[in-house]
């Protein structure tokens, strides 16, 4: 480990692991956001499911280096463009995560909808503060598998020049230069730990009914102003 | 669109020409068949006696989670800038990428097994030997072939990135295509190595459909039903608990 080049490049590491967050940020909450109603048809339907399952598996067979190339062909944008990046991570996730949150609306009990059916919920109502609510411990587990493979997967984009942490693989290859490898692999594993945390934290935070006692009763307190918006207590 | 019909073209042009496609597609399917081989015979041994036995499955989970953080680039460019240019550390760095799927596999594949099952083969006297191979490998198997499909893709798509590190395969297109700047030859290469993962991923998923039991196939009426007693559901708890 060469510790002075770290200390000197402290700015370059600093600007590449920002150039990573904001790469992997955006695909992992967009491939949330956009495979809640996918999964949901796939619980509802199994003609939806079956197809939503074989293109997601078709999309996740697609190696990450030949994804990268494909997407700025398909969508006309330049290869250098790092929103090419952003959109493979974004369809790898949405492939991914479309299995899990329809396990994860099909693991709701029937006897719960019923009796959001019976109390008068709409169905709007009842998909908002009832499935969406009592979905999220599967929901997380499915992100937190995205959220670490993103953050991994990411580094693949230095090889059409895409610049983030990867970029330190391929420097440290032409250079000789173990310790930039190094530092690369470090910073990843890094940042998908916070990821995770940060997650897991969220996570307990909608899921106040799922909280134990004694110990972590007074973190639960901090967490329960956030946690109150998601209709736990009304159940 | 038009640059999918001059990749299309490319292909066709320097396959038929004599120009070393060919070569480039061999080489990625030997290797890849190589490493996945490799990882086969380590993880399948390892995984079966996790599944038989519940034991250590806990590491075995720690590790596949674990695997998916390393970023695939950084792990080979550590391991080749130690041991130096060449084949056998892109085959090391594969093997080690490719062992948690095929474990992972494994053990959810024994695992799986309905207990009543492996009990009764035990009351006819079979020994634990026999029951992993008469009753708990043939029983296993689809899901043993989904921990292969995973290990090959896996294979597959890294080899493709291990070209940045000078090793030929499909990938050297996409290396050569952008430091050419030559996007004809980049989407090329995209093209042969999705055909490729997309080819053995079909192969494999119809070996899948082909090895189920004649026994279970025949008998197999609800695979959700309420009678099957499998460790995997029972110990589902413990896992999510682990992870959180």
């Amino acid at each position: 480990m060469n510790w002075v080049w770290i200390g000197s490049n402290l700015v370059l590491i600093g600007g590449r692991i920002l150039e990573h967050l904001a790469l992997t940020a955006p695909p992992i909450v967009i491939g949330l956001l956009l495979s809640i109603p996918l999964g949901y048809a796939a619980s509802r339907s199994k003609v939806a499911r079956s197809i939503l399952l074989s293109v997601s598996g078709i999309l996740y067979t697609i190696p990450s280096i030949a994804l990268l190339v494909l997407v700025p062909v398909v969508f006309g944008l330049t290869i250098l463009n790092p929103l090419n990046l952003v959109g493979a991570l974004t369809i790898y996730a949405v492939a991914i995560m479309v299995r899990s949150a329809a396990d994860a609306f099909a693991s709701v009990p029937k006897d719960v909808l019923a009796s959001a059916t019976a109390i008068g919920f709409s169905r709007w109502q009842r998909f908002f503060v009832v499935e969406l609510p009592l979905a999220v411990p599967v929901l997380l587990a499915g992100v937190r598998v995205v959220s670490v493979s993103t953050v991994s997967i990411a580094s693949v984009g230095a090889i059409t020049g895409i610049e983030q942490l990867g970029s330190f693989f391929l420097d440290a290859f032409q250079r000789s230069f173990l310790t930039e490898a190094i530092v690369g692999i470090a910073s990843i594993l890094l940042i998908a730990a916070v990821y995770d945390v940060i997650l897991t934290r969220v996570g307990h935070a909608l899921t106040p009914w799922n909280r134990q006692q004694g110990a972590r009763m007074a973190s639960a307190g901090v967490y329960g102003v956030a946690g109150a918006a998601p209709a736990g207590g009304q159940l | 669109m038009n640059l999918f019909g001059d990749a299309f073209a490319w292909i066709f042009a320097n396959w038929t020409s004599g120009s070393n496609v060919t070569g480039h597609v061999l080489e990625h399917l030997v290797v890849s068949a190589v490493c996945v081989l490799i990882a086969v015979a380590i993880a399948l041994p390892i995984g079966v006696g996790i599944g038989h036995t519940g034991r250590g499955r806990s590491a075995a989970i720690l590790i596949s989670n674990g695997a998916r953080a390393l970023p695939t680039l950084g792990l080979l460019s550590i391991l080749i800038l130690l041991t130096g240019v060449g084949l056998l550390p892109i085959v090391v760095v594969l093997v080690i990428l490719a062992i948690p799927p095929m474990l992972a596999g494994a053990y959810a594949g024994i695992e799986s097994v309905d207990r009543q099952t492996i009990d009764a083969a035990r009351a006819l006297g079979m020994t634990e030997w026999q029951i992993i191979t008469r009753v708990e490998i043939p029983l296993a198997l689809p899901l043993l072939i989904g921990g292969l499909r995973a290990t090959a893709l896996q294979v597959i798509a890294t080899l493709g990135i291990a070209s940045a590190f000078a090793f030929g395969g499909l990938g050297i297109y996409l290396i050569n295509g952008v430091n050419t700047a030559d996007y004809t030859q980049l989407l090329a290469g995209a093209i042969l190595i999705t055909a490729l993962a997309l080819i053995v991923d079909g192969v494999l998923a119809i070996a899948q459909r082909f090895v189920v039991p004649h026994g279970v196939a025949r008998g197999r009426t609800d695979p959700n039903g309420p009678q099957i007693r499998t460790r995997a559901r029972r110990s589902h708890a413990l896992q999510e608990g682990m992870q959180s």
